[in-house]
């Protein structure tokens, strides 16, 4: 029988391809930047990272979760026993049955993926991935076929040379796409590099529950400043890219895309592959980039991305908003790369579009993105009679103000929080002119330059002086201090107001009556919700209210973007909808009069809205207007003063 | 572009109006901004001062391989230390700003290098079109958007308006790999500015502006009008010398001579 000599032969040759493709992909990856990583422990990490963390996300989709489990595991299973059962020739009746069933199992989860295939959505790539589930039956059907002799139920050599001859086929086909393609570039990359990109994670925090946003600081002293090439990114960002499974989690969600702004996040790190191993954009067969054409993208390791490969104005439409990073099953981390090459357009370029040399050049000048004098800082507060650090030197929090002092309807927002911390009797103080821009939209604009100076200089002031805590309303100076200032020597805790007062809340240190009026829905801050994990605090504050949240479709950790992160408001790329539309629409759908929010910025960008629409309001605001002020705290100050005298 | 031209664009180190701090000047930098256009990389740009100064930085950003510097201590003339550098190199044009941000900020700079070197002043100009056979054809800003085309032989000594295009946004890579290149350079002590007592400014009263417009298009004819001179008069066919005679007249009741 045919079979007998040349199933070993075609097993040999395909694992010898594959691993000659396997060094020739390594090779690709290793030409990026060095980026430390322990293999050992990462390896050793990877299948708790695939069966958990992994699993995690995919489980978001039961179909598809057991599907992969079925369709991966079966594959992965009936690999392994291939080998034993016609390679080695074991011969054992029980690993020839346990082929049978694994092949079994992977042919009960091909059928799925291939039904998935029937009517795909339009977020999935097409072409090559089309044939996966094909390739998927006849791998399975044909080994199945193939050891029922070794199993002992068919004789050996039934069915003749003709079915030999389809086997064979069969062989060569399964083997070609499931062990073969997987290192020379087929659809089952993913799982030879998503296995190492999970090993080799440039975030391992993201494991095991935990978290990592902030984004990794700059050397301003290397010779060019952001990343030029695909091979300015580490060898473990071009392995993340690699591992890319096309399934468009990112694209669905992404409010740019929605938009119909030049961007698709899927797009984009298939672009980087491209640019990694060469070549141009005319296979891709998912989405475009809303408004541009496929065909006309070409790249190289060594050829500059945004000439010729990604066009600027698509890493200039991301809001950084992490939705894609938040919902990809492989956990590639598409804004760490936007950011990345954005550096290199501002720092090296000079490129920022829209408003954003001039934002950056008031940064520089005044401390604050809109050019102010930095010694009106504290204007606002003018009859608020706030505590300075620089005269206090001491005090139990600190509140961090940030820009929004400077606009007259965060004002509101700032002024409502004050009023409820006076209330509550906390002893806080502010950093009034000592105090700068948190360096968020600087950075998120590619000029760490500029950030750096100022985190440095906000760390250097807030290090003199001594508090708990830091609470500040503005979500992305929360972010930024609590994640980003550890880089350059601030290590502090922070708190978003949110969690602050709902603290209060619940240790009865305010008084709150009910809110009246209609239905009420909360938007999530990208900044609050998908880069801090805070979605309960709020939520809790408005069911202390009285309120019962309607929520949005798109709530929590899969909350929509407002349009008003990552600098975007100031590049201004124009698309075919504003995302803060979509989310006033998203709104709308849940009849609610109100949108409570947590976010200055969001705030803005909502309330930009043409009405009519549902009134935008700060949870501070809603909160500060039900607050029950008792005459009880002035009475108790007095008589401690009283004890201070005596 | 002009490659074979050589222009020099002056470069003082700015102030900004709201947090007084260093920086790059508006109307230097659109001199400078102008040369690129004019003459790519090769132009030369050009400070009288400290090499050490941070701001200039924010000028080499713009993407120019180096910068050069006539080290000069803080109380010493720049016009001097320029002019004598100008008539020693001769380029065939000069870029300034038309008054720098800090300092005396008289806007003498321009007039002193066209006396020294003998050349003409073109002022405020807002672009530079076309350069032929040793002549330029230049765009001077006029108020309220107007401009005015003006021809020049080369070489010559040009103010930058605030009207000429934008300069482009610095890179803090290419800024910081540039070369001050440090020139030692003679310098002279400004007695006249050294006489001087700096102060802030003080906000002087506005006078309130009567508005008579009672309708919309009175106030767009009253905001777009041009402005009417009205003691002016226009002397085209007189002979030489009574034209002459009415400027003396005129500066004399001015009390420009006396």
């Amino acid at each position: 029988m045919i079979l007998d000599w040349l199933l070993p032969v075609l097993l040999l040759s395909v694992l010898a391809l594959a691993l000659a493709g396997a060094v020739r992909r390594v090779s690709l990856w290793r030409a990026g930047q060095p980026s430390p990583v322990n293999i050992i422990s990462g390896l050793m990490a990877m299948p708790r990272r695939y069966l958990v963390d992994l699993h995690h996300v995919v489980e978001r989709d039961k179909y598809m979760s057991n599907t992969h489990v079925a369709t991966a595991g079966g594959f992965v299973l009936s690999l392994v026993l291939i080998l034993l059962v016609h390679l080695f020739g074991i011969e054992s009746k029980l690993l020839a049955w346990a082929l049978l069933a694994s092949s079994v199992l992977m042919f009960v989860g091909a059928t799925f993926v291939y039904k998935r295939r029937k009517n795909p959505p339009s977020r999935l790539s097409k072409g090559p991935w089309m044939r996966l589930p094909k390739s998927l039956l006849v791998f399975s059907a044909t080994f199945f076929i193939i050891t029922l002799p070794a199993a002992g139920i068919l004789p050996e050599g039934f069915g003749g040379w003709v079915l030999a001859l389809i086997l064979a086929a069969g062989v060569v086909w399964g083997l070609g796409e499931m062990v073969f393609g997987m290192t020379w570039g087929g659809p089952m990359k993913h799982a030879f590099a998503g296995a190492l990109h999970l090993a080799f994670h440039r975030r391992p925090e993201r494991f095991g529950g935990g978290r990592s946003t902030g984004l990794k600081p700059v050397d301003l002293d290397a010779p060019v400043l952001g990343v030029q090439k695909p091979t300015d990114f580490k060898w473990n960002q071009l392995l993340g890219f690699d591992a890319c499974v096309q399934c468009g989690k990112c694209e669905a969600m992404c409010p740019a895309f929605a938009a119909g702004q030049p961007l698709n996040p899927k797009k984009l790190i298939q672009d980087m592959v491209i640019g990694l191993a060469g070549g141009t954009d005319a296979k891709f067969a998912g989405s475009p980039y809303p408004g541009i054409e496929l065909g006309n993208a070409k790249g190289g390791p060594d050829s500059t991305i945004t000439e010729g490969l990604v066009n600027p104005d698509t890493l200039w439409s991301c809001t950084t908003c992490r939705a894609c990073v938040e919902e990809c099953p492989m956990m590639i981390e598409h804004v760490d790369a936007i950011v990345d090459m954005r550096r290199f357009l501002t720092l090296e370029k000079g490129n920022t579009p829209g408003k954003g040399a001039e934002v950056l050049d008031n940064l520089i000048a005044t401390d604050n993105p809109n050019g102010f004098e930095p010694g009106s800082r504290m204007n606002w507060a003018a009859d608020q009679n706030l505590k300075v650090m620089s005269e206090v030197k001491e005090a139990d929090v600190l509140f961090w103000v940030s820009d929004g002092a400077f606009d007259m309807r965060s004002q509101r927002i700032l002024r409502a929080f004050v009023k409820l911390l006076k209330a509550a009797n906390v002893d806080f103080a502010v950093l009034g002119d000592e105090e700068r821009d948190s360096g968020d939209v600087a950075r998120r604009l590619g000029d760490d330059a500029t950030f750096q100076s100022l985190a440095k200089r906000n760390v250097a002031v807030m290090n003199q002086y001594r508090f708990k805590r830091i609470v500040t309303t503005d979500p992305h100076a929360f972010h930024v201090l609590k994640n980003e200032y550890g880089d350059f020597g601030g290590h502090y805790e922070v708190l978003h107001h949110t969690t602050f007062i709902n603290e209060l809340v619940k240790e009865g240190r305010i008084q709150l009556g009910a809110h009246k009026g209609g239905t009420v829905t909360y938007h999530d801050p990208c900044y609050l919700g998908r880069y801090n994990g805070e979605y309960e605090s709020p939520r809790e504050l408005l069911a202390a209210l009285g309120i019962q949240v309607a929520e949005m479709e798109r709530s929590g950790f899969r909350s929509r973007c407002c349009g008003g992160g990552g600098g975007a408001p100031i590049t201004d790329i124009p698309g075919e909808r504003r995302i803060a539309d979509m989310r006033m629409e998203d709104a709308n759908a849940t009849g609610a009069e109100l949108v409570a929010v947590g976010c200055q910025q969001c705030t803005a960008m909502l309330e930009g809205v043409v009405e009519p629409r549902p009134e935008v309001k700060d949870i501070a605001e809603l909160v500060a207007d039900v607050l029950v002020e008792s005459a009880e705290p002035a009475s108790r100050k007095r008589d401690e003063l009283a004890v201070e005298v005596a | 572009m002009q490659p074979e031209l050589n222009i020099v664009a002056l470069v003082s180190v700015g102030q900004h109006p709201k947090s007084g701090r260093a920086r790059r000047a508006e109307q230097d930098a659109r001199a400078v901004e102008l040369g690129l256009r004019l003459s790519g990389e090769k132009v030369q740009v050009l400070h009288a001062g400290d090499v050490a100064e941070e701001s200039l930085r924010s000028y080499a950003g713009m993407g120019l391989k180096q910068l050069r510097v006539l080290q000069q201590s803080a109380g010493a003339d720049a016009s001097l230390a320029l002019g004598d550098y100008l008539s020693e190199h001769q380029p065939d044009i000069v870029l300034t700003g038309v008054r720098a941000e800090s300092g005396e900020s008289s806007g003498m700079t321009p007039y002193l290098l066209a006396e020294k070197l003998g050349w003409p002043l073109v002022t405020r100009i807002a672009d530079i079109a076309k350069i032929e056979n040793g002549e330029a054809e230049i765009l001077q800003a006029l108020p309220r958007g107007q401009r005015r085309a003006i021809k020049v032989r080369l070489p010559f000594v040009a103010s930058v308006d605030n009207a000429a295009e934008a300069p482009r946004q610095s890179a803090y890579g290419p800024g910081r790999r540039a070369q001050l290149e440090p020139l030692p350079w003679v310098e002279a002590a400004d007695e006249v500015r050294a006489s001087f007592d700096e102060a802030p400014a003080r906000k002087r009263p506005k006078r309130l502006k009567m508005v008579k417009a009672k309708t919309a298009a009175e106030r767009f004819k009253a905001a777009t009008a041009k402005s009417q001179g009205g003691g002016g008069r226009i002397m085209k066919d007189e002979p030489p010398r009574e034209q002459a005679q009415a400027i003396f007249d005129l500066l004399l009741e001015e009390g420009v001579l006396r």
